[in-house]
């Protein structure tokens, strides 16, 4: 059922359009490159990560790790000792698996990183093509198991803002309530990255887009309508949010550097 | 007057070639007002289809200034005037004479797909009931007009020439509108991850921004569908919890 166009396929780059259409993929690529640059470098760091009870979002949970916040106390004993030890790696591969197979960053990547396309009616460097449909492509099928894990994190993390609502006076070693900007910095995350996760695709099927009647299911239709509410700009809630979670953890490393003062509000 | 120069491509399946026509220009006019106004003074034979002028036939697809655009629905006030517009036919399908192709791949497509297979009425007198927001989701796909702009700008089709294993973005939609529909009982899972190739489409989104009918392509018809296919063959914990809840069902009644 061929339908063989008459047109000889355009070369890499090649394109009939007249605007800039490479200022998206590069904007895309920047920002998606810078962040994984930093947040590497930042999670294989092991220290400043935490400043009073302020834990950066990177490293949350610590499961092991020297900080106070460590779940199951210091570094495990059986930790190999060729292998780089750093809180931040038990942890930022759930996080890190759930943005590399969201729908909306797949897209943007393939075109930013992968050129495929670099951009609408733009010609491509490759002429094979396999999509999502074989190795290794076809993993990003699991991206739901990553949205479980990241629900579970987004639990975690408001935790931690519960948590930094608490202050210990260094002078008598009495906790009080209290809130500082790096708390403000750690709520915010907190809804930023929830509304990236709650309006995931993924969710959207689950909660209710499964259904063909939604008119016999009212509950999943409201949960339905929900999550499509907040995936209208999943794009925005995903930039934000990984703004915000490298700011977060900028904010603490500089707490904890003593480059920066927390200001307490109360 | 204001004029303006149209770079067209002139040509059939053997060849062809840019030519550059100077026209008027006023307040309000299309690429297509322009089209028309070269068909009847400088090029005659100028080849194009055309038939509401109101974005609702889909026939006047076209790729202006390299944009897959419907002629009569792109004014030239939204076009940069002062660099001649370039106005060539759609891509992915076979040329016949300037701006037109041949589609026809596309109804032989859908051909394929499965009828829409209701349930046995609700009432006595052959009718069924519906909630609107049961159908809500099918009604954006409804409004597709069969433009083919998507098919066009898919890089699947248009570069990859994929036309015999990947049905394309309008077709997802239809499969879509099928699937979702409250009354369908059909099965098309199998076909859109076998022979359909759902998992070609790597969610770049062209297809949603070129649609003149603002359907939400990727985001409301394919990636739930690919969700759909996930569920039957890629996910084996849900699969698992679905086939106890079906035990569990069977073992209470
Ligand atoms: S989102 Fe998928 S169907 Fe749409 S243009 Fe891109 S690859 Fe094609
Ligand atoms: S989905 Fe939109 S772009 Fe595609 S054929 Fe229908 S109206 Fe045209
Ligand atoms: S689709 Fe983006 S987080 Fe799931
Ligand atoms: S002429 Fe009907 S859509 Fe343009």
């Amino acid at each position: 059922m061929s339908a063989e166009s008459t047109l000889s396929r355009r070369s890499f780059g090649q394109t009939m359009r007249a605007d800039v259409w490479w200022a998206q993929p590069l904007v895309v690529f920047l920002g998606l490159g810078a962040f994984v640059v930093y947040s590497t470098w930042a999670a294989l760091q092991g220290r400043n990560y935490y400043f009073g009870p302020y834990l950066s979002p990177f490293y949350s949970p610590e499961i092991f790790g020297p900080s106070p916040h460590s779940w199951f106390g210091a570094k495990p004993v059986w930790w190999p000792a060729w292998l780089i030890f750093s809180p931040s790696l038990l942890v930022l591969w759930a996080p890190g698996g759930f943005r590399l197979t969201c729908y909306y960053y797949r897209g943007a990547y393939y075109k930013a990183f992968w050129a495929d396309p670099p951009a609408c009616t733009v010609g491509e460097p490759r002429s094979t093509y396999l999509g999502e449909r074989s190795f290794p492509l076809i993993m990003q099928n699991m991206h739901r198991y990553f949205l479980y894990l990241a629900l579970l994190f987004i639990l975690v993390l408001a935790h931690d803002v519960w948590k930094a609502l608490w202050f210990v006076d260094p002078a008598t070693g009495r906790t009080s309530f209290g809130m500082g900007v790096g708390t403000l910095v750690l709520a915010v995350n907190v809804v930023l990255l929830g509304g990236y996760t709650f309006g995931c695709h993924s969710l959207r099927h689950l909660i209710g887009g499964f259904l063909d009647q939604f008119s016999k299911s009212p509950a999943c239709y409201r949960g339905y309508a929900c999550v499509s509410c907040l995936n209208r700009r999943h794009m925005l809630w995903a930039w934000m949010s990984l703004f915000w979670v490298a700011f977060s953890d900028v904010y603490v490393r500089l707490c904890a550097l003593g480059a920066w003062h927390d200001l307490r509000f109360f | 007057m204001k004029t303006a120069v149209f770079r067209i491509w002139r040509g059939n399946a053997a060849g062809g070639e840019f030519r550059d026509y100077e026209t008027g220009v006023s307040e309000g006019m299309v690429v297509l007002d322009a089209i028309h106004h070269i068909q009847a003074t400088e090029a005659n034979d100028l080849a194009c289809r055309w038939n509401c002028k109101a974005g609702k036939c889909g026939s006047c697809s076209a790729e202006v200034n390299g944009m897959p655009r419907l002629m009569c629905m792109t004014r030239l006030s939204e076009l940069p005037l002062d660099k001649p517009v370039t106005v060539e036919p759609i891509k992915a399908f076979p040329l016949l004479k300037d701006l037109i192709t041949d589609v026809s791949w596309n109804f032989r497509v859908k051909k394929k797909i499965k009828k829409f297979k209701p349930r046995p009425p609700d009432a006595p007198d052959g009718t069924w009931r519906m909630q609107q927001e049961d159908i809500d989701r099918v009604q954006e796909f409804r409004k597709c007009i069969e433009c083919f702009l998507c098919q066009d700008v898919c890089h699947v089709l248009r570069d990859h020439r994929k036309y015999d294993e990947f049905i394309g973005p309008r077709f997802l939609i239809y499969v879509a509108a099928l699937e979702m529909h409250p009354l369908d009982t059909e099965d098309r899972l199998e076909e859109l991850r076998e022979t359909q190739g759902i998992g070609y489409c790597n969610i770049t989104k062209c297809c949603t921004k070129v649609c003149p009918e603002s359907i939400h392509i990727t985001d409301n018809a394919i990636i739930p569908l690919k969700e759909r296919v996930v569920d039957d063959y890629y996910d084996p914990l849900g699969w698992l919890w679905k086939k106890m809840r079906r035990k569990k069902g069977s073992g209470g009644s």
